[in-house]
């Protein structure tokens, strides 16, 4: 094989590559990636059951509650603006409290609870989430701008 | 008056840095820019023992060493804290930038001393940047006034000895490929890509390489065993940003092989040799950006990721845009058949880059949508496995072909003979598997390939005599040793991801809860006291089949910074892992205890601990010896 054909070959190879990790790739971010919403966002967009979403807020106070086997939590998560439930089985992570800020990855169950599978909250003292601190900054907003709607 | 010293060098050593990235324009810059490399490696030395030792004296004046140090805090983390944090850890990293100018000075005489001189210029364009961002936007050296009698303390996280050493791994890694990303630039400009530089190049990428995979590694045993999950990837963007550098470097030194052994792959392996470290600071960026949500998000300034990111475009922009000015312009390579050594490592490269694309992808994706669009979307597991599982299993398969063959050509029935062992071992592993009840199909590929992958990197050694064995070259050993490595880690993966039971129970004392064929009872849930924390503690006694021990996981609680960390008990073995963690109590006296059997699990560490050595062992080939060319 000539140099010149060579390199036809393998680049025409590299292009290849590149469009099976194309075909492999697109398809799953499609499938997999999870949209964050905020229980405002959830409100007002509305999620269908069972899609995979992010959930992100405050954890809202006076919500938390476990369940008699011990196992199972049930909360709500908030943006100040709105809040919805949530259901959590298993170990919480170590600053998940209530009124700190937690995100949690999973799905709403058909009665509008949101089942998480997995749950972060802050690594540190100072940390909040991004999503979070721009969901509740968002509602802040909205909640100012809309002055006759009394805040939770 | 030390941190002032730390201060100056580092101004200092920026002076010298600017000096020598312009000694590159001029014919003689070799008088300037050998003695400014190696004075910075001195300066930047002096700079971190200066940060060092406000850290270990607690110099609350220093303001970063307020904000993250404490008194209380145990000695050998008043240490490592120097790094535990955003300023100190660029300094770390302006420092082994300055320590690896250094190196290469003294070592890159090999290509003559116009080519030393170009690489170091490129050198000082680098480190110039990153002390500039030192400098002006995370000065470690600040100042505060009036000092505080007390810091207020390191977060408790980071306080453990795996995480003390996981940055200077991964960082000598990360910055290691800086000075290859520097002698393909100037390869680049004086048209050097020949051979020759393909071995000078080499050792370089061998050992960034060998510590990024050990920085992994440790980073990844660290996940395990302190975040108390279980799990030992999460497909985080943090755990992201050293994959892709480690991918890239993986396909450029086995791409460095064939140019040095055979003059080719060269437009290919330059490319390499720039997107390996944009992908390191690409990974600097994620990491102290901020900007991407993830497990490991600790809290820093966003504006900073800004200037890391002005420092990203000049020099991967600049990189790139010299490649596509020069490119055309390096000579041919020497052709090759497809079924060759040759062959095999372009399958090698190709399925690398097609599984650095899918990671690229998915790590940067959320960023790119929330600039376009503004929606903020989250990319996990789901994504990378299922993306990423039709790439990796080929990309071993191939593994194990590759060092079998003959470099310029092979034929297939020659092929196939040396790897008649390998496809024997892999069908008996799938039997053995059934045979102790595997069932999942994954799991069996998984099992099959690495014990077809094993048998192949043992039969590198074919047709050596045993007599003869010290004139083996490191390559050999090396290159056996971090395939065997990539065999063991898969066979963790596969067995552990087919075989883990997990059981979560809420007990009061004398309350038990079995997993595999582990039975534990909670004995007693008391408290515990550390050097800077206080603690639950509960004692479990395990039986199992073979043995009983007792197992103790905790629940601390930190003072400065309030901090609660989830302390896992592990006991850890060959054949498996019993994974033990304490949840809050309920209130009334039950606890939550989960209790993991993970078998086979520790393979996954050890085996990219093997990986991590053999590198090591391939570039202590002596450089005169000639390539094994069979």
């Amino acid at each position: 094989m000539k140099p010149k054909h060579q390199r036809l070959a393998l680049a025409g190879a590299a292009v290849a590559a590149l469009g099976i990790a194309a075909a492999l790739a697109l398809p799953a971010l499609q499938d997999q990636a999870a949209y964050f919403y905020a229980p405002a966002d959830v409100v007002a967009k509305g999620v269908a059951p069972g899609q995979a979403i992010r959930l992100g807020g405050l954890v809202e106070k006076g919500s938390l509650t476990r369940s008699a086997d011990g196992l199972t939590i049930h909360f709500r998560v908030t943006d100040r603006l709105e809040s919805v439930p949530v259901d959590y089985t298993g170990i919480v992570p170590d600053l998940f409290r209530e009124g700190q800020g937690m995100i949690a990855d999973g799905r709403f169950d058909a009665d509008g609870t949101f089942k998480a599978e997995t749950l972060l909250a802050k690594h540190d003292e100072k940390y909040m989430p991004p999503e979070v601190a721009k969901a509740v900054e968002k509602a802040e907003a909205a909640a100012k701008a809309r002055p006759e709607k009394p805040t939770p | 008056m030390i941190p002032e010293i730390g201060h100056a060098a580092l101004w200092l050593a920026a002076g010298l840095a600017l000096a020598q990235a312009l000694a590159g324009f001029r014919a003689d810059g070799g008088r300037i820019a050998v003695p400014a490399a190696l004075l910075q490696g001195v300066l930047c030395a002096v700079a971190f023992a200066a940060l060092t030792w406000a850290f270990v004296k607690s110099d609350f004046s220093v303001a970063l060493v307020a904000g993250n140090s404490h008194t209380a805090k145990p000695e050998l983390y008043k240490w490592t804290g120097v790094w535990a944090n955003h300023e100190g850890s660029m300094l770390l990293w302006a420092a082994v930038l300055a320590v690896f100018g250094a190196l290469a000075a003294i070592r890159a005489k090999g290509l003559g001393e116009r080519f030393r001189t170009v690489m170091l210029s490129a050198q000082g364009f680098i480190a110039l940047g990153f002390y500039a961002y030192l400098l002006i936007a995370s000065n470690p050296f600040a100042r505060i006034v009036p000092a505080p009698i007390e810091g207020s303390g390191m977060n408790p996280l980071l306080q453990d000895p795996g995480l003390a050493f996981h940055p200077p791994l991964l960082y000598i890694g990360y910055v290691g490929l800086s000075v290859t990303f520097s002698f393909a630039v100037a390869a680049l400009l004086l048209n050097r890509v020949t051979p020759e530089w393909a071995r000078a190049v080499k050792p370089w990428v061998l050992g960034a390489w060998s510590f990024l995979t050990a920085g992994i590694t440790l980073g990844s045993f660290w996940a395990y065993y302190e975040l108390g999950w279980g799990g030992w990837w999460f497909w985080d963007p943090v755990e992201n940003a050293s994959l892709m550098p480690w991918l890239a470097a993986t396909a450029l030194f086995h791409s460095v092989g064939v140019l040095a052994a055979r003059g080719a792959l060269k437009n290919w392996t330059l490319l390499l040799a720039v997107v390996a470290f944009s992908l390191s600071m690409v990974g600097t960026f994620i990491v102290r950006s901020g900007l991407l949500t993830s497990v490991h998000a600790f809290a820093v300034d966003p504006e900073r990721g800004i200037f890391l990111l002005v420092l990203l475009a000049i020099y991967v922009g600049g990189a790139l845009t010299l490649y596509a000015l020069r490119a055309g312009t390096v000579t041919a390579g020497t052709p090759f058949r497809p079924v060759s050594r040759e062959g095999g490592l372009v399958v090698n490269n190709l399925i690398l880059s097609a599984v650095l694309g899918v990671v690229f992808l998915g790590t940067l994706y959320p960023l790119f949508l929330e600039a376009a669009t503004g929606e903020q979307v989250s990319v996990g597991p789901p994504y990378f496995q299922t993306a990423l599982l039709p790439l990796l299993l080929p990309l071993v398969a191939v593994m194990a072909a590759g060092p079998l063959m003959r470099w310029r050509a092979m034929d297939w029935a020659g092929l196939g003979r040396r790897l008649v062992p390998a496809l024997v071992l892999g069908i008996a592993a799938i039997g053995i598997a059934l045979a102790l009840g595997m069932r999942s199909p994954l799991a069996l590929a998984g099992v099959a390939l690495s014990a077809w992958l094993a048998a192949a990197s043992v039969m590198i050694f074919r047709g050596r005599k045993l007599k003869r064995v010290r004139r083996i070259p490191a390559s050999v050993w090396g290159t056996a040793l971090a395939h065997l490595g990539i065999a063991v880690t898969t066979l963790g993966i596969a067995v552990s991801g087919a075989g883990t039971i997990e059981t979560l129970a809420n007990l009061a004392p004398g309350g038990r809860l079995s997993a595999g064929p582990y039975t534990a009872q909670v004995d007693d849930i008391m408290p515990a006291a550390g050097p800077n924390y206080t603690a639950i503690r509960a004692m479990l006694s395990v039986t199992g089949p073979d043995a009983t021990i007792v197992l103790a996981p905790e629940r601390r609680t930190f003072v400065n910074p309030g901090n609660e960390t989830t302390e896992t008990d592990i006991w850890p073995r060959l054949t498996g892992n019993l994974y033990a963690v304490l949840g809050p109590g309920d209130g009334s006296g039950r606890w939550q205890v989960r209790l993991v059997w993970q078998p086979m699990i520790a393979l996954i560490w050890i085996g990219g601990m093997m990986a991590a050595f053999g590198g090591l062992i391939s570039m202590m080939q002596g450089r005169r010896r000639r390539e094994d060319m069979e």
